[in-house]
């Protein structure tokens, strides 16, 4: 059984003891635990199920690169599945359950898929589930579905925050073993700014568990003498439980921090997203050890026999009684020492090798305890728990020569180097045949923005074991990384550490076997599947992992991908280096979507743009709809008032009386220079270079295809400057398009552009009795011969500095007045206070909106999509003929854009007075040769108009305005029609004697 | 080729399945074919199947740089859709997405279509006029989709918050008969059906130069010596600009990575596929119980296949932010595809300024749902050596004479 001893633990603390439920069921651990070791200690080794056979899982690891120990941790609000027991702190009160079993852990219905695991190979269902069709969306899927998945898929809001910070410095390391603390003091001493991030929540990785001297010291003292050091040097920090988790371009690197893990509800964020910008990157970064082939080597109780080290020094957890152990390599001794000195039984150690030998073997010996060589596991024993192993020869196909009680079996393959990170951006690797391992290949390393290595490999994650090698490898990788192959090499050449491949445990393994034989234990792959990959023509390594699901599981093939492309090149008979590997992908281990998204939730989701008048609209019931990053009123509905009717309302007042609206997010851009005008000239299809100082001009501005993109009033304030009105939604688009051209194209022009769209608040003051409201605020003189249409002036009214446009966007008389932002909202209220006499209401752009396709005005992205030119909108006036270039006049010009089969706009009324459907189709004669009805045109704007109280609405037709009165019909989605009279697109006061008074 | 079937599965069971053929067999080139076709990823192994069975033209071989679907039809997010708006793009990937329907049967090997419902959400009141005008559209196209309620997103994808402050669910464009497929299967069941014809598919062999006489493309030169041919296809996606290159013209194309990424694997929670375009974000549940998620484009062209982290940063807050529960799991992988974007964000499939030489290029973001439309159209034109009705819009030339099909009109983002 798997429990706690009497004494040691390095990481724990027995005064504190706390409690957490497994399934419900009370169990006790001490602070300093994992989970995982919290479950080991209460005998709890059967933890999980597997993904498709659903066996019963163990814990394999003491990492992050654990498969099978997943648990859904937390409940409700605070539910995450997946979470590796092996890394999550335990806390008191923690609540984890077991995953991917029905009904129980113990008894599992899916355990059926176990048995049928010869019917159901790798692929099986690429096979089958083919007839009959409609079985697959109804039955098969559906039934895969449930049965595959892992944790429990959460259903509420996460009760938690997470913020994300950034960082930067000339040397980021990323590991806090002996090899990443020895390049963070070596780049410390020069000066560097330097950053140390470990992803456990303590220093010093493999040493202390492992016990070898460094630095001729022991390993503890020299941990604190470098920590102590570390701490005082002003320009490191370090941070232990943070994890990076990818490297990007130009040395960006991700990391997370947990912050509130064990803690949850203290108030502070969860986790932390650091984004970092490092000079360079030192990858300190370790090994994580492989598993052997054997069949039964996911049965709970087989473990890695480092990890089975670590829990009995850190967590002073034994997992089992009597540990057989099986090994191609010398370190797996070590924790047939530890165990023996706990007082725990190893019967005996199986050594695929033929004669062992090394200090680590002396001891062993010297220490009584039997050593098998040339020996392998045939199979392990056991269903729940391992029971026992069958010894056979290595060397042979499985015949078993002695069978042995046990209840745990520590297993080592060997180690792969941690290169995760350094492959993240293009690092390339080399195949060493020693350690049986890829390694970082110094030669081509990811490269930096200046073509020099961005990552630097040091200690066991660049291939070197043995402590004081390890040592100078990061004081190189600190200090001196250009020296670091050459170091590097003589470094490998020297150390005594050899491990030769052991694949497949026996060599030869029946096939009965090797269908038991787990490579990737999440995802049961087994070794028959990649070879049956193999067979099967899936010979690229990337065929056999998607056809087998190979270290697709959540550990990313950390345990699985070595073995199983070994696997896979002799299968195919080819070498490991030949084969490759597949893509390392970021993240390196899974990082919570709530921490890559950080704060952006809720209200602040996006930034939210308001205009200075936004909380009286918020205060004054305004129904909002959301205009890029802004949101405007809608209309302002009254108690009771459904939203149509509020617009109408507002459409009847203003047009009888006095509207008033808030334009302020209208974008506003002031373009300036000696050069401005001729600017403006390429950008406006018109000409504005003309237009005299005073006055306003509509202008329309293409893309480079001469479709229309954007439109607005420009007004020329002096003699070299402009100011250019955009739609709501465009203004930065447009911003940001006239510096292109600007920095890109014309980037000796003189010519300045600044956006002042949040500078101005800008009201519209819209009615007949527009001109009464502004002559009682006093200050300017608004009347028709000092401020005519389409002229501008500057004074003041009510007492607030003010630009009045005069142009109109509703048929009505009209005044836009622009007043400094930060009195926006005192003109607003004083034109509200002065303008009760006249029956003033507020509208909101749904009003807005029915007004001006009254009145026959375009809106962009309601009669432009990107595939409309200013010509089939009858916008011909507004493009110029004199001009010799302007932005979309070639594009104009192709053959598409000047055919006259284009369709153009025209207004459209139906026959009973209903409205057509928004984006209603007009019907052709006949079909296309794709069986598509054919179209003549299409509806673009369509309200219903509360002053002609009828059906109204603007399109564009084949050939429109040369049919007028002529009857067409629109389309409907329920497969009925509307027909439509053909009409001016101008409904209200053709002849402009409303906005012109 | 042996049947798939479960009762071929059980008859291998019980030789520990030692019994199975080669998916594809793998052969030395030839000296020379009818056609040769340049990639062997979805849409190049869809354009050779169709020229066997629709127009029995099996002397073909299909050559790639890597090994077969490792391009975009092995990194995408698996959506099939057919609401498109234009004319000349509904009628394609109504196609295509007609063809999935049955392509299991066809190919014998299970593709996983799932036709499980695709919603694209409308959140602001341009967008529900947008989608309101592709419903019109659809209508008359034959592609049957509906503009739905609120009230019906909810049902129909419960994990879904359409109240948020920001940019609340006002409806959405719904293709019931749209879903997901198994990506790699597709491009491995054509692979089987093609080889299965005859027809050379020939891996790790890399196009190094064209060859033609008189105006018409004679062969190739490869990495595995030179392949002649009578007529050429290129469908290579993110590198069509460098073979078109070789063949002596130029492409309005230009390559970006798209990324994408998976969640760690869950319990079902969600049936459908959801397309957010104001938020910028999509996602699905696979089979094995990942979310799968869809990111944008980087905003910069290149051609490596790396994830990159900034896209990822948008998609994942305005996914956490339209479905809350999503907060507490893990993002997995993510990964970067190379998509070839045209002017109008709409395909090539298109005869080339050099004779017998045809190109199918440009699907953009949105190239996997197009797999066997696609491979039909260019089938069709490179078996006749004019454009049927599906690709005659798609040409080459559309581009100097204005006639876009302008999809980004519909969709702002990705798909």
């Amino acid at each position: 059984m798997s429990t706690r001893l009497a004494s040691g633990g390095r990481l724990i603390d027995r005064k504190t003891t706390q409690k957490f439920t497994f399934n419900g069921t009370w169990l006790s651990g001490f602070s300093g635990d994992t989970l995982a070791s919290a479950l080991l200690a209460n005998d709890q080794m059967l933890v999980g199920r597997s993904f498709k056979y659903h066996r019963p899982r163990g814990i394999l690891a003491s990492g992050p690169e654990e498969p099978n120990a997943l648990v859904n941790l937390g409940r409700d609000d605070r539910l995450e599945p997946n979470q590796r027991t092996t890394t999550t702190p335990l806390f008191d009160g923690l609540q984890a359950t077991s995953q991917n079993h029905w009904p129980s852990l113990e008894f599992d219905i899916g355990v059926v898929n176990n048995y049928a695991a010869r019917f159901l190979p790798a692929g099986f269902y690429y096979k089958t589930f083919i007839h009959p069709r409609a079985a697959w969306k109804h039955l098969f899927e559906p039934v895969i579905r449930k049965s595959a998945g892992l944790g429990r898929a959460p259903k509420d809001r996460d009760a938690d925050r997470y913020e994300q910070a950034y960082a930067f410095c000339d040397v980021l390391v990323v590991g806090g073993g002996i090899a990443g603390l020895q390049a963070a003091l070596s780049a410390g001493r020069r000066g560097d700014r330097v950053i140390l991030l470990e992803q456990a929540a303590h220093w010093g990785g493999r040493a202390p568990v492992d016990g070898d001297a460094v630095g001729g010291m022991a390993a503890g003292d020299w941990l604190t003498a470098a920590l102590e050091e570390l701490h005082a040097l002003p320009n490191v920090t370090l941070r232990a439980a943070c994890t990076a988790t990818g490297v990007y371009d130009h040395g960006y690197v991700l990391a997370a921090e947990s912050l509130a893990d064990a803690t949850p509800g203290d108030g502070r964020p969860r986790q932390r997203l650091w984004r970092i910008r490092a000079g360079r990157i030192v990858t300190a970064t370790g090994a994580i050890e492989r598993p052997l082939s054997f069949a039964g080597n996911d049965i709970p109780g087989v473990m890695l026999a480092a990890a089975m080290r670590d829990y009995v020094v850190n967590h002073a957890v034994s997992p089992g009684d009597r540990t057989v152990i099986v090994t191609n390599n010398d370190d797996a001794y070590r924790t047939a020492l530890v165990l023996r000195d706990a007082g725990l039984a190893v019967p005996v150690i199986l050594d695929a090798r033929p004669a062992p030998a090394g200090p680590l073997v002396e001891a062993a010996r010297a220490r009584g305890i039997r050593i098998e060589a040339g020996r392998a596991i045939a199979k392990v024993q056991g269903g729940k728990r391992v029971t026992g192993v069958q010894i056979c020869l290595q060397a042979g196909e499985g015949a078993v020569l002695e069978e042995i009680s046990c209840d745990a079996v520590a297993m080592s393959g060997g180690w792969s180097p941690v290169v995760h990170l350094w492959s993240h951006c293009g690092g390339k690797l080399n195949w060493d045949d020693r350690l049986s391992a890829f390694l970082p290949d110094p030669a081509r390393p990811p490269l930096n923005h200046d073509g020099r290595a961005m990552v630097t490999p040091a200690g066991a994650a660049a291939g070197i074991f043995e402590p004081d090698a390890i040592l100078t490898s990061g004081e190189v990788a600190g200090a001196d990384p250009d020296s670091l192959g050459e170091v590097q090499d003589e470094l490998l050449a020297r150390q005594s550490v050899v491990v030769p491949p052991v694949w497949v445990m026996p060599q030869g393994a029946r096939a009965d076997l090797r269908a038991k034989m787990w490579l990737d234990f999440q995802n049961d792959v087994k070794v028959s599947d990649v070879q049956l990959a193999a067979r099967e023509g899936y010979e690229s390594v990337e065929h056999t992992k998607r056809y087998t699901t190979l270290g697709m599981a959540t550990d990313q093939g950390k345990l699985s991908n070595i073995n199983g492309l070994a696997v896979l090149a002799q299968a195919l008979g080819e070498d490991i280096p030949q084969v490759g590997t597949t893509t390392f992908r970021p993240p390196y281990t899974p990082v919570t979507l709530g921490t890559l998204a950080g704060e952006a939730r809720g209200e602040i989701f996006q930034p939210l743009r308001r205009t200075p008048v936004h909380g009286w609209h918020e205060s004054h019931g305004a129904y909002f709809e959301p205009v890029g990053l802004w949101r405007r009123p809608y209309c302002y509905p009254r108690s009771g008032e459904s939203h149509a009717d509020a617009v109408k309302r507002e459409v009847l007042n203003t047009r009888a009386g006095l509207g008033l609206l808030d334009a302020s997010t209208l974008g506003k851009i002031i373009v300036k220079g000696p050069d401005a005008g001729r600017f403006l000239d390429m950008l406006y299809t018109n000409m504005m270079s003309t237009l005299p100082v005073g006055k306003c001009r509509y202008g329309l501005m293409c893309n480079e295809q001469g479709f229309l993109s954007d439109d607005g009033v420009v007004a020329r304030l002096d003699e070299d400057t402009w100011l250019c009105h955009t739609t709501s939604g465009g203004a930065d688009r447009i911003h940001g398009w006239m510096e292109d051209w600007l920095q890109c194209e014309w980037w000796d022009w003189k010519v300045y552009t600044a956006n002042l769209t949040e500078h101005y608040a800008q009201i519209a003051v819209v009615g007949p009795k527009a001109r009464a409201l502004l002559e009682k605020l006093g200050g300017m003189d608004v009347s028709k011969e000092a401020l005519p249409f389409m002229a501008w002036s500057e004074g003041s009214l009510a007492g607030i500095p003010a630009r009045a446009f005069r142009i109109s966007f509703s048929g009505e008389l009209s005044y836009e007045i622009a007043v400094p932002a930060s009195q926006g909202l005192a003109f607003w209220e004083a034109c509200l206070a002065a303008g009760a006499e006249f029956g003033i209401s507020p509208y909101g752009t749904e009003a807005l909106h029915v007004m001006r396709a009254e009145k026959g005005f375009i809106m962009i992205g309601d009669e432009t999509d990107g595939t409309v030119t200013p010509l089939d909108l009858g916008l011909a006036w507004a493009v110029s003929k004199k001009k010799a270039d302007f932005l979309g006049k070639r594009g104009m010009e192709r053959n598409h854009l000047s055919s006259p089969d284009r369709w153009q706009l025209v207004g459209f009324e139906t026959l009973d007075g209903s409205v057509i459907p928004d984006g209603a189709y007009i019907l052709a004669e006949g079909s296309n040769d794709n069986g598509q009805r054919n179209v003549q045109g299409r509806v673009t704007s369509t309200y219903y108009s509360p002053t002609l109280k009828h059906g109204i609405a603007m399109g564009l037709l084949h050939h429109g305005p040369s049919r007028m009165g002529e009857v067409v019909e629109f389309n409907k989605t329920d497969g009925g029609t509307v027909k439509a009279r053909v009409a001016d697109p101008v409904f209200y006061d053709k002849t402009g004697e409303k906005q012109n008074v | 080729m042996k049947r798939y079937s479960v009762f071929a599965i059980a008859r291998e069971a019980l030789r520990h399945h030692s019994g199975w053929d080669r998916a594809w067999a793998s052969p030395e080139p030839r000296a020379s074919y009818d056609v040769v076709i340049v990639g062997a990823g979805g849409h190049g192994l869809a354009t050779a199947y169709y020229l066997g069975k629709n127009f029995g033209i099996t002397n073909v071989a299909v050559i790639e740089k890597g090994w077969l679907g490792g391009g975009n039809t092995g990194r995408n997010t698996t959506i099939i859709r057919s609401n498109y708006l234009q004319d000349p793009s509904a009628a394609i990937y109504e196609k295509a997405r007609s063809l999935y329907e049955t392509l299991s049967q066809d190919l014998n090997y299970n593709v996983m279509f799932s036709p499980r419902g695709v919603m694209m959400l409308a959140q602001t009141h341009h967008e529900v006029r947008g989608y309101l005008r592709t419903a019109h559209a659809n209508a008359l196209q034959g592609v049957a989709t509906e503009f739905i309620t609120p009230q019906r997103v909810k049902e129909l994808c419960p994990i879904m918050n359409i109240d948020g402050p920001r940019y609340p669910v006002l409806g959405a464009l719904w293709q019931p008969r749209g879903g997901t497929a198994r990506h790699d299967a597709v491009a491995w069941g054509y692979a089987r059906a093609c080889s299965a014809m005859g027809m050379h598919i020939i891996q790790q062999c890399e196009v190094k130069g064209v060859r033609s006489e008189g105006g018409a493309v004679t062969g190739v030169e490869t990495t595995k010596g030179f392949i002649g041919c009578n007529k050429l296809g290129i469908v290579v996606a993110g590198h069509s600009g460098q073979v078109a290159d070789m063949a002596g013209f130029r492409l309005p194309v230009e390559a970006v990575a798209l990324q994408a990424l998976v969640s760690e694997p869950i319990k079902p929670c969600m049936d459908v596929v959801v397309m957010a375009n104001t938020v910028h974000g999509y996602m699905s549940q696979s089979d094995k119980g990942e979310m799968v998620i869809g990111g944008g484009t980087d905003g910069f062209n290149n051609f490596t296949q790396r994830g990159s982290f900034h896209h990822i940063e948008e998609t994942l807050r305005a996914l956490v932010e339209t479905f809350p529960m999503l907060s507490r799991l893990k993002m997995l992988r993510q990964w970067g595809g190379i998509v070839d974007m045209t002017g109008d964000r709409s395909p090539i499939i298109s005869k080339t300024p050099l004779g017998n030489c045809f190109i199918n290029c440009g699907w953009g973001t949105g190239g996997f749902k197009a797999i066997p439309g696609s491979g039909w159209a260019m089938a069709e034109l490179m078996a006749k050596g004019e454009p049927g009705p599906l690709a005659r819009d798609f040409n080459l030339w559309r581009f100097r004479e204005g006639q876009f099909i302008d999809e980004s009109v519909a969709a702002g983002v990705a798909h």
